[in-house]
């Protein structure tokens, strides 16, 4: 038998492992793509509907290529049909895209044709990411909140300190007086005796001109008091009610940026402003079903309030099954409290303020953008919209309805802009009928 | 002084030992006091913890918590929708077209909702054909919310479930059908093409089966003549704006006559155009509302109405007939008839004679005129309804031949004159069910109630008239669990189809033609060319079986001939009439309509005996007035063929024929109402063979009864300036400012001893604003084609809020109406007289003399002048009101309204008072939420009803008319917000928006194009009391009767 020596084969195993290792490796690379490109594409792209850890509008879609692959068999070439033209992959007859059609209430995905393969290959690379362990609660913050108690204590042990020290330096006063006047009768010294007069309030009440003119005062002092006191009754500036729901105007129309008349609609066309109905949450909050985390630990060191037990308490409401994404069609209308009250017999419109004047939500609500909790910012009293009325000029520009009467009031007024007082906005019947 | 005087108690005290001295110091009271007695239980006071004091502490504690927490404000809740329906939007009203078909009234109409609740009803401009909303079914929209609803299926006065209902209801039909019996539907006047087809399916299903279409209130005679002539059971329709000559022999067609709704053609013609408006003669025995309004009124019994009828004929048509009219009346009849012929085509004659000649005479009479206003080939169908059948199903059921029945929109036992018979019969039926809104009369004695619901919950077509559809659609879902009746039908002939869909069926194959449902739906109403089939009901009724009446005659001729002939009737003769507010009863828990004062006699929450003054003097009957100022009255029984209706009051009706006495119907309900609501005496069992006319003795009874009536001042006392009027003469020939015949003179003040008109500025007391700027609201009332109808009062309580304040309150002349209609009777033969008869007055006695002059001018004439007059706040420019007020709670606006700030009114009443037109309303309570006042605003149901954009006013404050300024802030805001100009037409009031008459128009003077801006320019505009210069914003149009006789 021939004895072939493969001499060199040891020195060329390590090699042949190198380039099959570089051949593996860059074809790994190739394959699994860039996670944090990845992870861009599918905020862009995916994560309207997908979640990676659970059901959403569609399934949930961490290890997505490995599971397939597991469980239906299909492999990479299948995903990118499926991602570029879901609808054609149905039709074709494909038996996994017509289950999965199917389970998601027929509801097709949408196509994306214009992912290339390596911005695919990137977002599945993100989706094999494995899950995030949840991050230990953030060190700085614990500390902060031990700083802000360590200044707390500080600040009393100062006053307590000083506290001591007047005390003692009062107590050393009074026996230091003591000394004295024990120095003093020993030695036999005479403390005379002031010569006491009337005092003070003996002499103000012989003063009869003075007790009058200090009754008077008295007097109307407390009459305005009074006044004040009752004119306040009814006035609820201020308040703020804790609602069955926190609603946070701050994240949605502050840090959100979302316009009031999307969610107050009927504003622009009613009297009422209108508290949103429930529909119209879930136009947002079925996809939001909890907030990023840093926002749901502010919520909790700032506010005490856990956002996403709020947004599940919605869901309650509205009777929103999140396991199964659909309405269970039990509900629980929300009572919220009314913040803004006009009473019965004053008439107010918001679509005149809004739609006509086009007044900002802002100007009698408030920064409400900037209220976590919402309150009542105006006083809400009939002075102050006769203020406001006194103040503000119509907006009559592109309408047609005051080009006439515009003309007519500002040369009998002799002004270029009128004020919605001198339009008639003061007379009684314009808001009480 | 201190006195050292000792004063003993008892002898005792002498003695210082005394022991019973020393118990009586430590111890007041010898005896033990009997503490227990008074405290109750012993053990449990000893067991409790509770001390005196601690009791104390209790009370004072809980007091001062109690106090502090009435301080804090209410914690107010907002529940929005889960999901907010698309078509809501909260704050803005929706409209929906549907159709109201009770039987009675018949009429295409506006629901106006606001958050999906129906709150007011409105005309449907859409619908040309038939009537505006009458005041009834303005006020329909309360019956929705009438506490008193049966909230579900009932047997024997307990709830049951509507599935027990079914397998019950439709065993028994069943084992009906399988046993042969008849079953008999009873309803009301559907005029429902798919109503019909559903019967007779129904019909098929179970085989012995009769429909019998009953009316509570008959045109039986009319449909029987035009059935006879033209094979159609229907009314003839008539067009009163094509008619310049109209003679009406006891119809009161601006009333109820033939269902109604004439009153907006009327009107068209009675407006002066061109020197032309039409001329209404009417023959009548109560004063009804087209007497009120007709040029020429002859009074005369309804037996001598008949003669009439019969002469009128033969003058007009020929023929000869013989009659013994009084000669005033035999002339009245020539001159009508002459004019009759004269007008030719453009003459009508009505009649509300129920009998088969006098309908047949008035075919005959239109249709030899060829009256343009008389239209026989478009019948309307509204009334169906068969005496005979009737009849003849009282009768059977009596004699048990019937074995189920089931009603539907009928109160027989109320309503039926032999009432007791129908109950015999009913007790003998197996099976009776009866779908009613209410526990009713019948509803009450029956085995089922089938909750039914308002027609604001229900599905439904109406055919108006021949080809004329109108769709009836809920505007709520169902209140409460209710099935209509033509969807229980479904279910008894095995349809899986809901009601909806059925009509939408119906009318895709045999009405649209190819149009559009949805559109019809949205529209209301439908006019279609191709005729349905109408019900056949013929079969019910073999004519000669019952009719115990004289066969109809042949012809035209005879038919005026056994007119003629027709009995003469023995003493007293009553005329049956339906009231404005009232109609049959069958809502007479309608508290609107209860408060609603009749338009003739002004008097609301009764039902009375009219009577003319001579026969009451015969009688010995009075009214009187109290100290109050409120009306009493007589009691009289009234006898029928010997069924006896005891302790009528009775009211002396100026107008009234002398030998006729009137009553109406619609009164005297006994169940499924509240308290307050059963008033007045019912009439139907007088109504015997379905007869207005009956004759009847009448004894005076004891007592006295109290009415509550809100004019007592009848006559005008010869103040002309108040209700200015002229003849059709006068007016074409003379100047309004005329010297001697001036008919609209403005009224002249002297200064520096010449005349000025009160209008020119140098005789007023205030400066004037300028109110060119901007909008200046004007409404003006047109004093000829206002026919008193009373819509727009009800449309204002229901627009507005108006409480309803109850009999007591009104008889105190405390009555809330912001609009009301005055009505005046003429002192001598017309107003003009009267005037005349107050300038010649001279001295204080004497034949001239002003002090029993005047006494005479305060009582009405025997056969008066009539004239109406909506007065509501005149929205003066220089208001008196406004001056008075010590506080500024009422003002004026720029745009002409006075303002009325309720929150700010203290209530002092200056300005009533200071009010010349007395149109301020006072709120003596509080209406609302209140138990003393128990009707609709005090429970929660009944407050469904009101305008969420108008304050419900509290105790304390003044109220009257806004002139619907939140109609017009709203109509500004729509404009402003599309950028645009309002353009007329737009404006509007919620009474001159249900005047379908077209009386009260409503606008911007400012706007130099406008109706109202016209009508100021008119010749016949006047302001009333102008001679007080207050300036109104409101103005009349100055009354034209057409005097000329051809």
């Amino acid at each position: 038998m021939i004895q072939v020596i493969y001499r060199q084969l040891a020195s060329k195993i390590p090699y042949l492992g190198l380039v099959i290792l570089l051949t593996f490796t860059t074809s790994l690379t190739a394959q699994e793509g860039d996670p944090a490109k990845g992870k861009t594409l599918y905020n862009t792209n995916c994560a309207a509907c997908h979640q990676l850890d659970r059901k959403m509008t569609g399934p949930a879609l961490r290890n997505v290529e490995a599971r397939l692959a597991e469980e239906q068999g299909l492999d990479r070439e299948w995903l990118n049909k499926w991602i570029r033209n879901s609808a054609g992959l149905i039709k074709s007859g494909d038996a996994y895209a017509n289950q999965i059609y199917n389970e998601y209430n027929q509801v097709a995905m949408t196509a994306f044709p214009q992912l290339s393969d390596q911005d695919i290959s990137d977002i599945l690379a993100y989706t094999a990411e494995p899950k995030a362990e949840p991050a230990p609660t953030p060190g700085p913050d614990t500390g902060g909140t031990g700083g802000q108690v360590e200044g707390g204590i500080s600040n009393k042990l100062i006053l307590g300190a000083l506290a001591i020290l007047f005390a003692l330096l009062a107590i050393a006063l009074v026996l230091v007086r003591q000394t004295l006047n024990r120095f003093a009768e020993e030695k036999g010294v005479e403390i005379a005796a002031q010569d006491k007069g009337l005092p003070i309030w003996k002499a103000f009440v012989k003063n009869q001109f003075l007790v009058l003119v200090s009754v008077i005062f008295l007097m109307l002092a407390s009459a305005y008091f009074v006044y004040g006191y009752l004119s306040q009754i009814g006035v609820d500036q201020g308040y703020e009610p804790v609602q069955p729901i926190h609603y946070s105007h701050r994240i949605h129309a502050g840090e959100n940026g979302i316009d009031c008349k999307y969610c107050h609609s009927s504003a622009r066309v009613s009297k009422h402003s209108g508290i949103p109905s429930l529909n119209i949450c879930m136009n947002c909050h079925k996809s939001i079903y909890q907030v990023a985390e840093e926002t749901q630990q502010m919520g909790i060191d700032e506010y005490g309030v856990d956002y996403n037990a709020e947004i599940q308490k919605l869901y309650k409401a509205v009777g929103w099954d999140e396991d199964e994404q659909q309405y269970t069609g039990e509900t629980q209308p929300v009572k919220w409290v009314r913040i803004h009250n006009l009473p019965d017999f004053a008439y107010f419109n918001h679509s005149q303020h809004v739609s006509v004047a086009g007044v900002q939500c802002q100007t009698c609500h408030g920064p409400v953008e900037e209220m976590e909790v919402m309150y009542q910012h105006a006083p809400l009293t009939m002075g102050w919209c006769i203020n406001c009325h006194r103040e503000t000029n119509v907006k009559v520009e592109d309408n047609a309805y005051y080009t006439k009467i515009h003309e007519q009031l500002s040369k009998k007024y002799g002004v270029d802009k009128l004020t919605a007082a001198q339009m008639g906005g003061l007379e009684c019947g314009k808001c009480h009928y | 002084m201190s006195s050292n005087k000792k004063y003993w108690k008892s002898v005792e005290e002498l003695n210082e030992n005394s022991s019973i001295v020393e118990t009586l110091q430590q111890n007041e009271f010898v005896n033990e006091i009997p503490t227990d007695e008074f405290l109750g239980n012993k053990e449990s006071l000893e067991a409790s913890s509770t001390t005196r004091r601690d009791f104390l502490k209790y009370v004072g504690f809980s007091t001062a918590a109690a106090s502090l927490a009435a301080c804090e404000g209410p914690v107010i809740k907002s529940i929005p929708y889960v999901v907010q329906p698309e078509s809501i939007i909260p704050g803005v009203a929706n409209y929906y077209a549907t159709t109201i078909a009770n039987g009675f009234d018949f009429a295409s109409v506006l629901v106006k909702t606001r958050e999906g609740r129906p709150i007011k009803i409105e005309n449907n401009n859409l619908a040309k054909t038939h009537n505006g909303a009458n005041a009834r079914v303005n006020a329909s929209v309360l019956g929705l919310y009438d506490s008193l609803r049966v909230k579900s299926a009932m047997k024997d006065g307990k709830d049951i479930l509507w599935s027990t209902f079914d397998t019950e209801t439709n065993q028994k039909l069943t084992d009906l059908k399988n046993a042969g019996k008849e079953i008999v539907l009873l309803t009301q006047t559907y005029a429902s093409p798919s109503t019909s087809k559903l019967i007779s399916e129904f019909k098929e299903a179970y085989g012995n089966v009769r429909h019998v279409v009953y009316d509570a209130v008959s045109e039986s005679a009319t449909l029987d003549a035009y059935e006879a002539k033209y094979n159609v059971r229907g009314m003839a329709s008539y067009d009163f704006s094509k008619a310049m000559t109209i003679v009406s022999v006891g119809a009161d067609f601006l009333g109820d006559w033939q269902g109604g709704g004439f009153d907006a053609g009327y009107a068209q013609g009675r407006v002066p155009k061109d020197g032309k408006m039409s001329r209404h003669i009417q023959f009548e025995s109560n004063m009804s509302l087209s007497g009120a309004n007709a040029d020429k009124r002859v009074p005369l019994t309804p037996s001598q109405q008949k003669q009439v009828l019969a002469k009128l004929y033969s003058l007009v048509v020929g023929g000869s007939v013989s009659t013994d009219l009084p000669q005033h009346i035999d002339q009245a009849v020539q001159k009508a008839a002459s004019e009759l012929k004269r007008a030719g085509s453009n003459g009508v004659l009505v009649t509300g004679i129920q009998d088969v000649n006098a309908q047949t005479v008035a075919l005959a009479i239109n249709e030899s005129l060829g009256s343009k206003a008389f239209d026989p080939s478009t019948p309307i169908l509204t009334r169906q309804g068969n005496n005979n059948a009737v009849a003849k199903l009282v009768a059977d059921m009596k004699a048990g031949r019937v074995g189920g029945i089931i009603m539907s929109g009928v109160n027989p036992l109320y309503t039926l004159p032999n009432a007791a018979d129908f109950t015999e019969g009913l007790e003998k039926t197996e099976l009776s069910i009866s779908f009613s809104m209410k526990a009713d009369e019948t509803s009450s004695a029956t085995q089922y109630i089938a909750a039914a619901p308002h027609y604001l919950e229900s599905w439904g077509d109406v055919e108006l008239k021949k080809g004329h559809y109108s769709l009836m659609q809920p505007a709520i879902r169902t209140l409460f669990d209710t099935r209509q009746f033509q969807e229980a039908l479904l279910k008894w002939t095995g349809n899986d189809m809901s009601y909806r869909e059925y009509i939408k069926e119906t009318w895709g194959t045999g009405i649209l033609s190819g149009s559009s449902f949805n559109k019809a739906l949205q529209d209301g109403v439908y006019v279609g060319s191709i005729a349905t089939e109408i019900e056949d009901t013929a079969d019910a009724v073999d004519a000669s079986e019952v009719s115990d009446e004289p066969a109809p005659a042949t012809s035209a001729g005879s038919a005026a001939r056994a007119l003629a002939s027709s009995a003469k009737s023995e003493g007293m003769e009553l005329s049956l009439y339906t009231k404005v507010g009232m109609g049959d009863g069958q809502q007479a828990n309608n508290p609107w309509l209860q408060e609603f004062p009749d338009p003739i006699t002004r008097t609301s929450w009764d039902n009375y005996l009219t009577i003319s003054a001579a026969d009451a003097k015969d009688l010995g009957l009075v009214n009187e007035y109290e100290a109050t100022g409120a009306l009493n009255g007589s009691y009289v029984d009234i006898t029928v063929n010997g069924v006896t209706v005891k302790n009528v009051p009775v009211i002396i009706q100026p107008g009234q024929a002398k030998g006729s006495v009137g009553l109406s119907f619609g009164y005297g309900r006994t169940s499924g109402l509240k308290e307050e609501m059963m008033t007045g005496i019912s009439a139907y069992p007088l109504y015997q063979n379905f007869n207005t006319a009956q004759s009847v003795s009448i004894t005076k009874a004891a007592g006295m009864h109290e009415f509550a009536c809100v004019q007592l001042q009848n006559t005008l006392m010869g103040r002309g300036d108040i209700i200015k009027e002229t003849t059709l003469e006068i007016f074409n020939t003379y100047d309004r400012e005329d010297h001697k015949y001036g008919w609209n003179k403005v009224p002249k003040v002297s200064l520096n001893h010449e005349e000025t008109p009160v209008t020119s500025p140098e005789v007023d007391l205030w400066d004037e604003f300028d109110r060119s700027i901007g909008h200046h609201f004007n409404l003006s009332i047109d004093l000829n084609s206002c026919t008193g109808c009373g819509a727009c009062v009800i449309a204002c309580h229901a627009e507005n809020n108006v409480p309803v304040v109850g009999k007591e309150e009104i008889r105190r002349s405390r009555d809330m109406h912001w609009l009301r209609i005055d009505r005046y009777y003429s002192s001598e033969d017309t107003f003009a007289e009267d005037d005349t008869k107050k300038e010649e007055f001279s001295g204080l006695t004497g034949d001239k003399g002003s002090l029993g002059g005047f006494a005479e001018l305060e009582i009405a004439a025997d056969n008066p002048q009539v004239a109406f007059q909506p007065v509501m706040c005149q929205h003066c420019n220089h208001a008196p009101c406004e001056t008075v007020c010590p506080v500024a709670a009422t003002s004026h606006g720029r745009q002409g309204q006075n303002h009325m700030a309720y929150n700010r009114c203290v209530g002092t009443r200056y300005c009533a008072n200071n009010c010349p037109y007395k149109v301020r309303r006072f709120n003596w309570f509080l209406y609302a939420q209140n138990d003393e006042f128990d009707y609709y605003m005090n429970d929660d149901l009944g407050r469904m009803v009101l305008n969420p954009d108008v304050t419900v006013r509290s105790r304390g404050v003044m109220e009257k008319c806004s002139m619907c300024i939140q109609m017009t802030q709203k109509t500004i805001l729509d404009a402003k917000r599309d950028g645009r100009v309002i353009k007329d037409g737009e404006f509007k009031t919620a009474c001159s928006a249900a005047c379908s008459s077209g009386a009260i128009k409503f606008g911007d003077i400012n706007d130099k194009e406008s109706e109202v801006a016209k009508l100021k320019e008119n010749d016949r505009m006047y302001h009333l009391l102008e001679s007080v210069g207050t300036k109104p914003n409101v103005q009349y149009q100055t009354k034209v009767r057409n005097t000329t006789e051809a």
